[in-house]
């Protein structure tokens, strides 16, 4: 039953995401990658993870994916320039495809030797939101990380504003 | 029974989709949203290897991960848009400026 939920989540997460990367159109590839998302987030429920499911759901699916869409929908462009000629030959897309299902199987026969002693201790559930609270803000678990994280964001939006705005007068006339 | 190598074979897929993308796709906005699907794949690793081994560390990172993720949005969106003012283009191969 576990198995059988999980190759659905994980079908409707990969097929999505192969969509993501196969779409001509930016606007079907968010919407595609708000899918894949959703269950990526069915995923951490069943890894018992709900603080993790939700933030995933808030957090990629309700801002970060907002923030696509607007930039899609701005600048109005809906398909990819086709005709560029591309310098590496005409078997690119082959070499290309080629070279990550050549990664894919390098994952996975890194994935068939890892030595499992140390993972088969699943213990009880460590779903509690409360649990990982007291490890975030903890003086000698993630609070200094925690706080580096809000530096991290206030430095993001100003540099976001900085880039994005239009070019003041007086620096163009120069 | 789910184990952990079924997680890690996910994740390792979606990686692999994920760097497809960003060496295929001629779009920025796309570019961008394949290293987003990169960027899932390694959550789901920290998620599961945390897991199994009982600890809530993993789902920590993971937190983390969507921070830095939501600031590389921010700041990668930007740079398209003040890009498409210049060349209005999405296309990678229109910026060569700086190549010498």
């Amino acid at each position: 039953m576990d198995l059988v939920v999980f190759y659905i989540l994980a079908g409707v997460t990969v097929l999505a995401s192969i969509g993501v990367v196969s779409q001509r159109n930016p606007m079907h590839s968010v919407m595609l990658l708000i899918v894949s998302f959703a269950g990526l987030a069915g995923i951490y429920i069943q890894l018992d993870a709900p603080f993790t499911a939700v933030t995933q759901i808030i957090i990629y699916a309700g801002a970060i994916m907002v923030l696509f869409l607007f930039v899609v929908m701005l600048l109005n462009a809906h398909t990819e320039d086709d005709v560029i000629p591309s310098r590496l030959g005409p078997h690119a897309l082959k070499l290309a495809v080629l070279l990550s299902l050549v990664l894919v199987f390098e994952l996975a026969s890194a994935i068939m030797k890892l030595d499992r002693a140390s993972f088969d201790a699943a213990t009880g559930s460590i779903s509690s939101v409360s649990a990982i609270g007291s490890q975030l803000y903890k003086t000698d678990g993630y609070a200094f990380a925690f706080e580096v994280t809000s530096v991290l964001i206030l430095v993001s939006m100003v540099g976001a504003v900085v880039i994005a705005r239009r070019p003041r007068k007086e620096s163009r006339e120069r | 029974m789910v184990t952990l190598n079924n997680y890690l074979i996910l994740s390792g897929i979606l990686f692999s989709i994920g760097t497809a993308g960003v060496f295929l796709r001629r779009n920025l906005i796309t570019i961008l949203l394949s290293v987003e699907i990169m960027l899932n794949a390694v959550n789901v690793t920290f998620v599961a290897a945390g897991r199994f081994r009982g600890l809530v560390d993993g789902q920590i990172i993971t937190f983390f991960v969507m921070t830095v993720a939501a600031a590389e949005a921010a700041v990668g969106l930007a740079l398209v848009i003040a890009l498409f003012r210049h060349r209005e283009t999405l296309s990678p191969d229109a910026f060569t400026s700086l190549k010498w």
